[in-house]
């Protein structure tokens, strides 16, 4: 793998994770040098090499880089979708993952939202946001109903508690997913490029609800995109991943006030960190074109 | 393909699609104003008179032997039939209902062994990989070949033809739960697993709802399977019910029952798979609904 | 489902990152589990049914049903006998000619008509009703019709062979070319490509995996078809053969041991044969290796 970014020291950053925002005292995660190779006695992918990022309590973390790099597998990995080969995953000082226990467990302090959308297309939309609650036994069957449909109501979709998510629009579906994984009152939320199939104008909503739905949780966010707007937009740091194997290239720090909303888009301070995470990224995605890889997920 | 398109179009988007019987009589309405009720039945009067002209009016060499519609619908009719069976004669009403008893039974069996099964099958891979090759052994071969053992084995009319219809239809039954498990996105069952389920809330809510429109589609080749071994085994051993009763009347030469027995047959083999079909549709209004949005 | 992939090398001693090697075949052979737990359900299957069968010459009490068939150990010693006997062969010759004899007339009518039935709309309006109101009545309902019918026997049961898998082929064919995207044929039309381009290049290739499906399917039902219909007629005066007529043959003639080999037999036949039309359709469709 050759070192080709002048930006990386050594092997990969452990950067200085910003000021945690004032409310947010859980859900810092610690990734410390994770290596993640996929059937190692076959086919033998490296998708992660010696990753480490701190993410603080609170922070909206966005993870950028060229499709196959290695993602997604992170995510997984800090999910307990599968295993990691090396390092280990800190979640609030407990170990997810490491040399011992390569799997981590699942459970609802990380909630994910999916990449396509897993919303049960079988339940309605209350129905899926209560299920969470449901079948942790943390509320009864009533008052997880009755708190799922308030939260649907808070985030807009009161009319739409009781139709299928194969009925509603992708934007209401990708919103009632949110709204299912913050019932659980998760530590984390990992986002798998949530918003990928969306038009630009969705996407803006979509956007103004999340940073909306963060002034008021303040959870912590492992966001993945490869939007660069989008990840200076909602983010608080934008981790540039290199090409497969993932491992730290850049850290944009946007030190942007919160509330933000869509005025800040026109801004030249925007505009400049854009460019700086843009030309980190270019490299990366020039690399990963040429290896021309087909991406799996 | 292009009428579907003409379809969505007609969808109103700003009242809720209708649903139900108004939907029923909202495509009803269009559908007469194109040629296609038309055509369809002049497709079926088409068949039918050739049918006709064949067999009873024109006499053509060898067609002649086959009772025509015309001799078929009367008999049918016929409180007092020349060939002793009709719409109105114990005989024919009861080989209907000892067919049909049949079918229920086998088709009740198998659904209840087949469906738990091949959900437990997907679910588990240890019990997946034992169980699945004995039934990919046994599968092959064809369910009319089991007669003769299933003769020896259970003796007697009945239990034999029970047994065929119910191996037919559990093979199919099985493997299309297995795949309709298989066929579940992965990542349903992550959704589930960071949402805190337990094994059983997966089992109980991704697992089966996920397989449900495998296993009905499974479900209504099952009931045709079920139908097809059973006429087989009712033809070679029967002592009542539909397949004895073509049977019966070819080797008594009444034709014209054993043509009215096959009509029957379709008739009650069609309308039990609708029924599958109507029942899947109850139990997944989820789909209904989202393939009606999409104008299907 | 959710499986997750063990990581052996998560067992690397200390702090080095030794990559574990890769294994040879043999060795991931050896170490699949799937395929050592099918060999043990296999040879457990055939050892139950070998005790079973075996139960009352041993402990004087039989058990119900299986206890009652032959055991595996009869059933081979029986098939060696048979195998170099020249009877056993022709059953196999006369039954996979009837099959693919039925099977080739069913394709030649079937995927024509269900093309048509796809492409033209007036065509499928006035064809299809028919079509459905034929198409529930079971194969085997056919065979005393078809006997009455045709001159011979052996047209006959060539007949319901053919309807057999003729109406599976058509619904197949017809869904596979419903299915297509309109998208290839827009494309392909805003390229200035004719009616018949868009038939040969898009529709029919579009609808070769059902074509094939619809074979594999059909090539089922026909096995089955042929062997009732030759046990149906063959019991009578005009003996066809093929192993349908085996089977019914050795169970008049109350060799058990016989019945299974037939079984065994028509089950390999018949797995073979659908694993021909797997391959021809891996052949023929190389965009599409499912198989
Ligand atoms: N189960 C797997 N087996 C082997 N390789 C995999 C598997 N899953 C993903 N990969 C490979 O790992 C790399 C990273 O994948 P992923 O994390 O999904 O990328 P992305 O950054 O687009 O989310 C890709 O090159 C992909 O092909
Ligand atoms: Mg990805």
């Amino acid at each position: 793998m050759p070192e080709s970014a002048t930006e990386t020291p050594g092997a990969g950053i452990t950067a200085q994770a910003p000021a945690p925002a004032a409310k947010a005292t859980r859900g810092a995660i610690s990734i410390r040098n994770v290596t993640k190779i996929y059937d190692p006695e076959g086919v033998n992918v490296m998708a992660v090499d010696d990753c480490s990022l701190e993410i603080a309590a609170g922070e909206v973390c966005m993870i950028v880089g060229p499709s196959g790099c290695g993602k997604t597998t992170l995510l997984n990995a800090i999910a307990g979708f599968h295993s990691i080969t090396f390092g280990e995953i800190y979640l609030d000082g407990q170990l997810l993952c490491g040399p011992e226990k390569p799997l981590a467990d699942q459970g609802a302090d990380r909630v994910v939202v999916f990449q396509n959308g897993a919303l049960f297309p079988w339940k309605t939309l209350l129905q899926n946001v209560a299920y969470g609650p449901i079948v942790q036994e943390t509320m009864g069957k009533a008052e997880a109903l009755e708190k799922a449909a308030d939260m649907l109501a808070e985030a807009g979709l009161a009319d739409m508690a009781k139709k299928f998510p194969g009925e509603v629009s992708s934007g209401m579906a990708r919103r009632a997913e949110i709204v299912r994984a913050l019932i659980n009152d998760p530590k984390v939320l990992l986002l798998d490029e949530p918003y990928r199939a969306m038009d630009a104008l969705t996407k803006s909503i979509m956007h103004e609800a999340l940073l909306e739905m963060y002034d008021r949780t303040k959870v912590t966010m492992f966001f993945i995109t490869h939007d660069l707007e989008e990840a200076i937009f909602l983010g608080d740091r934008v981790v540039v991943l290199t090409t497969r194997p993932a491992k730290t290239k850049k850290i944009v720090d946007v030190k942007i006030p919160r509330p933000r909303d869509y005025r800040l888009l026109g801004s030249e301070e925007f505009r400049l960190l854009v460019s700086e995470a843009k030309g980190a990224v270019h490299e990366e995605a020039i690399k990963a074109f040429e290896a021309g890889e087909r991406e799996l997920a | 393909m292009s009428e579907r398109v003409a379809d969505t179009s007609g969808m109103d988007t700003v009242q809720p699609p209708p649903t139900g019987l108004r939907l029923a009589w909202y495509r009803a309405r269009r559908s007469v104003k194109t040629p296609t009720p038309y055509l369809m039945v002049f497709g079926v009067a088409l068949w039918l008179v050739t049918y006709s002209l064949l067999t009873e009016i024109l006499k053509v060499p060898r067609f002649e032997k086959i009772p025509g519609p015309i001799e078929v619908i009367t008999e049918w009719l016929s409180p007092d039939p020349a060939w002793g069976m009709s719409l109105f004669t114990e005989a024919y009403l009861i080989n209907i209902y000892v067919s049909c008893r049949r079918i229920l039974i086998a088709f009740g069996i198998a659904t209840g062994i087949g469906v738990p099964l091949g959900l437990f099958m997907g679910w588990s891979k240890r019990f997946r990989d034992y169980s699945f090759p004995i039934l990919e052994t046994l599968r092959p071969i064809p369910i009319l070949a089991w007669v003769p053992l299933a003769i020896i084995m259970f003796s007697g009319f009945e239990t034999p033809i029970l047994f065929l219809a119910t191996l037919a239809s559990l093979f199919v039954t099985t493997l299309n739960t297995l795949l309709g498990v298989d066929s579940i996105d992965e990542s349903y069952f992550r959704a589930a697993g960071c949402l805190g389920s337990k094994p059983r809330h997966v089992f109980w809510h991704v697992v089966l709802p996920g397989a449900m429109p495998f296993i009905f589609t499974g479900l209504q080749i099952s009931v045709g399977v079920a139908w097809f071994s059973l006429v087989a085994a009712e033809m070679i051993s029967g002592d009542y019910g539909l397949g004895y009763m073509i049977m019966d009347s070819y080797m008594i030469n009444t034709y014209v029952s054993m043509v009215m027995a096959m009509i029957t047959l379709g008739f009650v083999g069609w309308a039990t798979s609708a029924m599958v079909r109507a029942v899947g549709n109850r139990m997944m209004q989820w789909r209904i609904r989202a393939l009606a949005l999409e104008g299907r | 489902m959710a499986e997750h992939p063990t990581v052996h090398a998560a067992v690397a001693p200390g702090p080095g990152r030794a990559v574990p090697l890769r294994r040879t075949r043999l060795q991931k052979l050896l170490e699949n589990t799937t395929l050592w737990r099918g060999i043990v359900a296999i040879v457990g299957f055939i050892l139950f049914w070998e005790v079973c069968s075996q139960w009352k010459g041993w402990f004087g009490y039989q058990i119900p049903w299986i206890g009652k068939v032959a055991p595996p150990s009869d059933v081979m010693a029986v098939w060696m006998d048979i195998l170099p006997q020249p009877g056993y062969w022709e059953s196999w010759y006369l039954s996979t000619f009837r099959v693919f004899l039925g099977f080739a007339i069913a394709q030649v009518i079937g995927i024509p008509f269900g093309l048509a039935l796809a492409v033209n709309k007036y065509f499928r309006d006035v064809f299809f009703p028919p079509f459905e109101v034929l198409r529930p009545i079971p194969p085997l309902a056919w065979v005393p019709a078809a006997i009455i019918f045709w001159p011979t026997t052996e047209l006959s049961i060539t007949f319901v062979t053919f309807l057999g898998a003729f109406f599976t082929i058509v619904i197949n064919v017809l869904g596979g070319a419903r299915s297509i995207d309109g998208r290839y044929l827009r494309a392909a039309q805003s390229m200035g490509a004719s009616q018949w381009d868009l038939f040969r290049r898009i529709i029919l290739p579009g609808t070769l995996p059902s074509i094939f499906t619809g074979a594999a399917v059909g090539m089922g039902i026909t096995w089955e078809v042929v062997l009732a219909a030759e046990m149906i007629s063959g019991g009578g005066q005009q003996a066809g053969g093929g192993l349908g007529f085996f089977i019914w043959s050795s169970f008049m003639g109350g060799s058990i041991e016989q019945v299974i080999v037939g079984m065994i037999s028509i089950g390999i036949a018949g797995y073979l044969s659908s694993s021909a039309i797997r391959y021809l359709g891996s052949v023929c469709m190389p965009w599409r290796r499912l198989f």
